[in-house]
């Protein structure tokens, strides 16, 4: 606070100005971050389903084993 | 040739390939992008006529490539269901769609970020923004219609139709800057003889083009994968891999 700033924090602070453009700059890539991740999401949880899909089928069938087997 | 292209084609082995290359390509794409990244934000020098604008390119051109080339993909995997009935290729077309139609979004939209400080508009009906909407358009047809039919297979069959129709579009996109006088400007990688694009400038693009490949292919991979299980959840090989805990 009142603190003259050291060179290392201009650079920093003119790297997210982005000569003016931050807005477009960082809402462009903050988008294709976002979209991405939601890509990675759904990757994630696409195989968690089919994971307790098969799960579940193998118990129906073991259960059905069973039975018939009485 | 034809037995190596046979057995890819079997499910169970395309899932152990897949199995085994996946990690590497997550670590390989996870270096480029965040090499890229750097290079593109903090090495790259700023541009002498958009100043540090121009960075949108590192997100817009892979983004515009990717929803090209994964509708490239969609097309291929088609023609080969079409065809050779490839249970394989269909099941990569499918969960190729809703990520070649995120791209096509980030391409539009970081297009739009990049085109109202450059051009002073968001939008315009210029023919290479107007050929990108089309082909998100095309990307949402074609996942609706795979769930507007009562069968899976009819719904699969009649995408893959529209899949290869809308190819006509791909070229119109690529050579929309050179046929039509558009506000967007010419290609500045693909005219390799003279690009017109500093090296320094260049190497982050790349990187980052080749980040989004992979981390579609990681996905695809993944997603593919996870289809497979659940169309062969009650084969034996399925049931074996469960038993051994290694899903």
């Amino acid at each position: 606070m009142g603190a003259k700033p050291v060179a290392g924090e201009q650079t920093v602070k003119e790297f997210f100005a982005m000569g003016g453009y931050a807005f477009y700059v960082w809402m462009s890539f903050g988008l294709t971050f976002v979209v991405m991740a939601a890509i990675t999401l759904s990757t994630v949880l696409q195989r968690k389903q089919a994971i307790r899909l098969v799960k579940r089928k193998a118990q129906i069938n073991s259960n059905s084993d069973s039975v018939s087997g009485q | 040739m034809f037995q190596w292209f046979h057995r890819l084609a079997s499910l169970k082995n395309f899932y152990r390939l897949a199995e085994i290359i996946t990690p590497w390509l997550t670590v390989i794409c996870a270096g480029l992008l965040a090499v890229g990244l750097y290079r593109g934000l903090v090495v790259a020098p700023t541009d002498y006529e958009q100043g540090e604008s121009y960075r949108i390119i590192y997100v817009h051109v892979p983004s515009a490539w990717m929803s090209m080339f994964i509708y490239m993909v969609i097309a291929f995997c088609s023609a080969i269901y079409l065809i050779w009935k490839m249970k394989l290729a269909d099941i990569v077309a499918q969960v190729s769609a809703p990520m070649g139609a995120a791209f096509t979004f980030l391409a539009l939209s970081t297009g739009s970020l990049w085109g109202k400080p450059m051009w002073g508009t968001w939008w315009e009906w210029d023919a290479r923004l107007t050929s990108e909407l089309i082909l998100l358009f095309l990307y949402i047809g074609y996942m609706a219609l795979r769930n507007a039919l009562d069968s899976p297979a009819a719904g699969a069959k009649a995408a893959a139709i529209l899949a290869l129709v809308g190819v006509v579009n791909i070229p119109i996109i690529h050579y929309s800057v050179e046929w039509w006088n558009t506000l967007h400007q010419p290609a500045s990688i693909t005219k390799f003889d003279t690009p017109s694009i500093h090296i320094s400038m260049l190497i982050p693009l790349l990187l980052m083009a080749l980040g989004f490949k992979l981390f579609y292919l990681v996905n695809m991979l993944s997603k593919t994968r996870s289809v497979i299980l659940e169309r062969e959840a009650s084969t034996s090989w399925v049931r074996s891999r469960l038993q051994e805990n290694k899903l």
